[in-house]
């Protein structure tokens, strides 16, 4: 029962990574990318309109960084599960 | 030295480095053959994935359609990028711990059928051959336009390059010299991008360089869509393309990245899990350097060309615009009779025709650097066709070894004749690859990106589907994949080849195009085999507790 306990907790864990990971991922290059680009636009960043830096630069980065931080996110959950 | 020798010298020294590595990482059985042997450190493949993903493409025609569209073309930069996301978060841990060679392994082992394997295969082929042969016309065309060659001694050249060191070394083979092309090809790109950063606006990295001012104070940006509005074409960074076209569009690529076997295939080449994990974020940041560059070298590419040509007289233009010409990919036809190039929207006014491929061939010339930087650019054109070529050819020749050969047909195939199988089907993909590109269909180029379409619309619903749903079962997966396949391809087809005059928004549906639909297909992929698997039988408990092993980490590694 112990074992199914850890199991079952360690892939939980797992999946809401995924999903928070995934709502940021998709907020930054379909939300301020593509459905809000205009008005982002507005704003400013240099010589950037904000929403344009967003889906040529901005969105890329996060990407690479979602990507790290799932990394080291999973690799903490199975430290705390003492797994080598 | 003139350019010609320059140019033969350098692509020689990287051939020879190519040949070398195939002579050094010769296969010596069906795992070394199919992963590498499954030792490759996550760095090294994630640069082997970055260089296996930049297709000629990419390398030159990707900054081009950018300089032409604009804000419009973002739809490319975040759908070839953002697929690594799902990659790393949804599918390569768990296919990795799943532990076979190829997606049609995990297909037919997690639906537990023979013809869902089969399926699976179709699809490979479908999308790997659909893929190679543009990269084969790509390979040449380089040759071609920078060596003279005629195109089809370019494409013989370079299957023999191919053939070396896939059918010799295999994946193990393709690692190491996808490893080698990466360098050659991100230098190649990013050094004629940071001196044309630094004559236009001083600034030495160009995601920098193309956000500044320039000499004048105005912003370069500000600067380029000015000169648009001037000459009516539509703003640099506001698109044309409808939200809900970008929207399907990139999410067609996205999806379609992540499932695209030969990317994929990738990833069992690492030794654990959690190296998976890591080389996917290796890949997309390797991938992301020449990314995030290509929109800044479209800029100044763009900006660059629109000061030359503006009003100018054509007697006037610089050499690189008479030697372009030579090659068509420069036209110019002076239609008012002024001698002056008026070059703007309106077609009926503009005098002249520039092919995308320019913005990044042309690109070492416009910025005056010397001519080991052009031959350069050739030899990083080259690595990154052929690399992605040779990815290609090596899953299409393993799903035929592999998945059909010795999994479906013939189960007692010994180690060395399935090895000397995977040889001859690897020799055999290399010359059917060959002859499509000297074909050339000239639908081809299209037909590449539509390859996107058919992965998203098959291969990412029936792999997620298969490690996140413990009740997807066989004949939800089957009859998903198939009518994923069958209606983005039918769209595809009635549009793109059959219809091509109603190819336009008011015809298409929801106004999304060919490009964009494998998005809808994979919603319709994924309805269809969730409903009809809720109205069939369970899946077998070994499945179930088979999926509970792919998602967890090894028993093994805990330590109480």
């Amino acid at each position: 029962m112990e074992k199914q306990d850890w199991r079952k907790a360690y892939w939980k864990a797992n999946v809401k990574y995924v999903l928070i990971l995934l709502a940021i991922w998709f907020v930054v290059s379909y939300g301020m990318g593509i459905l809000f680009v205009e008005p982002l636009n507005q704003f400013k960043m240099g010589g950037f309109p904000f929403g344009f830096w967003m889906a040529q630069q901005g969105s890329m980065y996060v990407f690479v960084i979602l990507i790290l931080i799932y990394v080291k996110l999973i690799n903490r959950l199975d430290k705390k599960h003492n797994l080598k | 030295m003139d350019l010609q020798t320059l140019t033969y010298i350098i692509i020689g020294i990287t051939f020879a480095i190519y040949i070398g590595i195939a002579i050094w990482s010769k296969a010596g059985s069906t795992k070394e053959f199919y992963v590498a042997g499954g030792g490759v450190h996550p760095i090294a493949n994630g640069m082997a994935t970055a260089a296996d993903w930049m297709s000629a493409a990419s390398f030159i025609s990707m900054a081009g359609i950018i300089s032409f569209t604009g804000y419009g073309g973002s739809v490319y930069l975040m759908g070839w990028t953002g697929g690594y996301v799902l990659l790393a978060l949804l599918l390569a841990p768990y296919l990795r711990k799943f532990g076979k060679y190829t997606v049609p392994d995990f297909i037919g082992g997690r639906y537990y059928s023979n013809l869902a394997r089969t399926v699976a295969i179709i699809c490979t082929l479908f999308i790997s051959f659909t893929y190679v042969a543009g990269q084969m016309r790509g390979v040449g065309l380089v040759f071609s336009r920078f060596l003279q060659v005629p195109i089809n001694e370019g494409i013989y050249i370079g299957m023999a390059i191919v053939f070396l060191y896939a059918v010799l070394g295999g994946m193990k083979g393709i690692t190491y010299t996808q490893v080698a092309q990466y360098c050659i090809l991100i230098f190649a790109f990013m050094l004629p991008a940071i001196f044309l950063s630094l004559i236009l606006t001083d600034h030495f990295i160009p995601q920098i360089g193309f956000g500044a001012k320039l000499d004048n104070g105005q912003y370069l940006l500000q600067t380029l869509d000015q000169l648009h509005r001037e000459l009516g074409f539509s703003e640099y960074t506001s698109g044309k393309k409808s939200t809900i076209d970008m929207f399907a569009i990139t999410a067609a690529l996205m999806v379609g990245t992540a499932g695209l076997p030969h990317v994929i295939v990738r990833f069992f080449t690492v030794p654990r899990v959690k190296d998976a994990r890591s080389s996917a974020g290796w890949a997309l940041l390797f991938i992301v350097i020449l990314y995030a560059t290509a929109p800044a070298v479209s800029v100044f590419a763009r900006t660059n060309l629109i000061n030359t040509v503006k009003n100018q007289e054509y007697a006037t233009m610089p050499q690189w615009f008479k030697s372009w010409e030579e090659t068509n990919l420069i036209q110019f036809d002076d239609k008012n009779n002024d001698g002056k190039i008026q070059y703007v929207g309106d077609e009926d006014r503009n005098e002249l025709y520039i092919d995308r491929d320019i913005m990044v061939l042309a690109n070492p010339e416009i910025a005056n650097l010397p001519n080991w930087v052009i031959a350069l650019v050739a030899a990083g054109a080259l690595a990154a066709a052929l690399s992605t070529a040779a990815g290609l050819l090596l899953v299409t020749s393993t799903s035929i070894s592999h998945d059909l050969l010795k999994e479906n047909l013939y189960p007692n195939l010994t180690e060395k004749q399935e090895l000397l199988a995977a040889r001859i089907t690897a020799a055999l993909a290399v010359g059917i690859a060959g002859l499509f590109g000297i074909m050339n269909f000239g639908f081809v180029a299209q037909v590449v990106a539509f390859a996107f379409g058919f992965s998203a619309s098959t291969f990412f619903p029936a792999i997620v589907m298969g490690i996140f749903s413990k009740r997807m079962n066989k004949k939800g997966v089957i009859s998903g994949m198939i009518i994923g396949l069958v209606f983005t391809a039918s769209y595809i087809v009635y549009f793109s080849i059959l219809f091509p005059e109603y190819n336009n928004a008011d015809h298409w549906w929801f106004g999304i195009s060919p490009e964009g639909i494998g998005f809808v297909g994979m919603l319709i992929n994924f309805a269809v085999s969730t409903a009809i698997s809720y109205f069939t039988e369970d899946v077998p408990q070994h499945i179930k507790d088979m999926v509970d092993e792919i998602r967890l980490p090894d028993e093994s590694r805990k330590v109480e």
